[in-house]
């Protein structure tokens, strides 16, 4: 079977971001760009199913700006196949994301998509469900166990209870949690034969999809910023200040 | 306006995030929930009650039994037509249904809102909290997840609103429950707890979290987790506080052997009290801190215990 990974250029998690003084957003300009976490363990994922010899093809697809390609090869340096890039410079929303690659979906009729659970920058957390309900498929979000057999994916997710398991009828949907696995790292060898790998460039307008914003920002502000507060020299102290001047315990 | 809750309940009581969603959609007009589940008789009645439910829509059913995103989202968009805003609390629970409703609907969803500026307008962090964005929606209908911690929950009591049956509809069974391991705990949950005591890596070992539990038992706290402890399997993934897992703001917070990752503030800096507790002095926990302690947390546990004790 084909598998379908999206694959998202985010902020770096380790970048510290900064409201822009003009209150129009974050500053992204000169910051570092990487994968977005979440999608490495999607695209590993990805990659031990076809170790296991349970896929044929892994696509990785990701749908932004040009330099979104450079998050692809890094995605076909650890293994995937094949990418498709959906080149715009519209502010995407989950929304036209999901109607995007259910286009693709459309066109290369994968039996499973496995996406990351949330990116770290807009933190919506939706794309996965949103791409599920727009193909009627079932969805498996928050994977931290994943096995295919007899034609169904059953998929453990990490719930706010604790785990659930549930099964679902392929093709289906998964979006992955910390807990799935360890991304690897690409080798240098992987690395220089990523770049020979083949990269589709695609438009929203060729998918025929208008990927016109929903939601509009009106603006975007710091949240207050907690003080720093004193240093307590023993638990005797910290017991006193909480009891006594806190009165949280 | 009217507003549609689908409120979280554990098939005895309504979850407290949940009472979280009813205070913003309060704010909205109308409010009706939704009560879905096998056998909720008894959590329909105390939907009922919640102060400013003006109507209760039970639906009963074998499908709805395990919360499975697939016919709740199609049950909700039965729904639809009678609501101009869909909301749920951001659990789980919540963001898994609610953008399955949102898409079905042709409509951008709004997630995680920590404040309503009005029926078209909210304000939601973004990048871990970084950044506050007030974003403004141009779709008919609203479909938003409420985080919890932004709104005082209403009371458990104080309304008396009618109940109905949800209609029947049919959802093709493309998923099914295969089970669940839920953690037992006689504890408060993470996100209804007044006091959370958190161990990171520092604790070493899932065994040493029973410094935390001690402490725990005499506040009545939760016991929550950085991320490290979690991956290095110390204690299950449902204790995760932060940015990818749990967000809370209880009344104390307490921070044992936890650096303080952008990616754990983001899970508890609006807690009203924080208290730290590591051997570095550098740490940027303590950034965040109202109270911090520079300690050895294998000797300041047992001694914040046993003052504990005596308090008592
Ligand atoms: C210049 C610019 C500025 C922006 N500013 C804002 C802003 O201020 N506020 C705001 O709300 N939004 C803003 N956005 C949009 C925002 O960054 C997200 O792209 C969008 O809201 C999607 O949300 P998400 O990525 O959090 O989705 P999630 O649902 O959290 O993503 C889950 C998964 O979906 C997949 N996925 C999502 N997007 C893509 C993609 N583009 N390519 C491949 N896979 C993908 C990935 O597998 C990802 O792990 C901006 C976008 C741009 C380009
Ligand atoms: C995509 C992504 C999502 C993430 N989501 C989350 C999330 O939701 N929640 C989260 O918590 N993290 C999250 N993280 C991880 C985060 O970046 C940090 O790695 C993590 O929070 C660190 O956990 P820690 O503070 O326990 O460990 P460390 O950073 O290793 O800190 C351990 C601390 O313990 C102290 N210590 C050690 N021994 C003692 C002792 N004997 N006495 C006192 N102090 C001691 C040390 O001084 C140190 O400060 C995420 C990361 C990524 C990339």
């Amino acid at each position: 079977m084909k598998l379908l990974v999206p694959v998202k250029r985010v902020v770096d998690y380790n970048v510290k971001v900064r409201v822009r003084s003009d209150g129009g957003g974050v500053e992204t300009a000169g910051v570092k760009m990487s994968m977005n976490p979440f999608d490495e363990i999607a695209v590993e994922e990805a990659i031990r199913l076809k170790e296991k010899g349970l896929a044929e093809e892994i696509i990785a697809v990701s749908l932004g700006v040009a330099a979104c390609a450079e998050t692809l090869r890094t995605a076909l340096a650890m293994g995937a196949d094949r990418g498709i890039l959906v080149e715009t410079d519209a502010e995407l929303q989950p929304l036209a994301v999901a109607k995007l690659l259910k286009a693709i979906v459309a066109k290369e009729e994968p039996k499973l998509v496995i996406l990351g659970k949330q990116a770290i920058d807009d933190d919506m957390n939706a794309t996965g469900q949103m791409l599920a309900a727009l193909l009627g498929w079932p969805q498996g979000t928050f994977a931290s166990r994943l096995l295919i057999e007899d034609g169904r994916a059953l998929v453990t997710r990490e719930v706010d209870g604790g785990l659930e398991t549930v099964s679902l009828a392929l093709p289906a949907i998964v979006t992955t949690d910390l807990r799935l696995n360890e991304p690897r790292y690409a080798s240098l060898p992987n690395i220089m034969k990523a770049r020979k790998k083949p990269i589709e460039t695609l438009t929203p307008a060729a998918l025929g999809v208008d990927p016109a914003p929903r939601l509009t920002v009106l603006k975007t502000t710091e949240p207050p910023r907690r003080q720093a507060g004193v240093r307590v020299g023993s638990v005797a102290e910290l017991v006193d200040k909480l009891k006594n001047e806190a009165k949280v315990i | 306006m009217t507003a549609l809750v689908l409120l979280e309940h554990d098939g005895r009581t309504i979850k407290q995030p949940a009472r979280s969603a009813v205070a913003a959609a309060r704010k909205l007009g109308e409010v009706h929930v939704l009560v879905a589940g096998e056998g909720i008789g008894a959590v329909a009645e105390a939907a009922a009650k919640l102060p400013g439910v003006a109507k209760v829509i039970a639906a009963d059913a074998p499908a709805y039994a395990h919360g499975l995103a697939e016919p709740l989202a199609d049950l909700l968009v039965a729904l639809a037509p009678g609501y101009t805003h869909l909301l749920a609390a951001a659990t789980a629970s919540g963001k898994n249904v609610m953008p399955r409703v949102a898409a079905l609907l042709d409509v951008q969803p709004i997630s995680d809102i920590s404040a309503v500026v009005d029926a078209d307008t909210f304000v939601r962090p973004i990048y871990a909290g970084n950044a506050l964005a007030t974003v403004k929606s141009a779709d008919a209908k609203k479909v938003i997840t409420v985080r919890a911690t932004g709104f005082d929950p209403v009371a458990a009591d104080g309304g008396s609103a009618p109940i109905a049956p949800a209609p029947a509809i049919s959802t093709p069974e493309i998923s099914r429950f295969v089970s669940a391991e839920l953690s037992k705990s006689e504890r408060p949950e993470l996100t209804a707890a007044r006091i959370i005591i958190s161990g990171g890596r520092g604790m070493q070992s899932g065994e040493n979290f029973h410094l935390l539990d001690a402490i725990a038992d005499k506040l009545h706290a939760a016991v929550g987790a950085s991320r490290a402890a979690v991956d290095a399997g110390f204690v299950p993934n449902d204790y995760q506080v932060g940015q990818t897992g749990k967000i809370v703001a209880p009344e104390l917070y307490v921070a044992v052997g936890i650096s303080g990752a952008i990616q754990h503030l983001a899970g508890m800096k609006d807690s009203k009290v924080i208290v730290a507790i590591n051997k570095d002095e550098e740490a940027p926990i303590f950034q965040v801190a109202d109270y911090g302690l520079v300690a050895d947390l294998f000797k300041a546990l047992p001694e914040l215990s046993l003052a504990l004790e005596n308090l008592s």
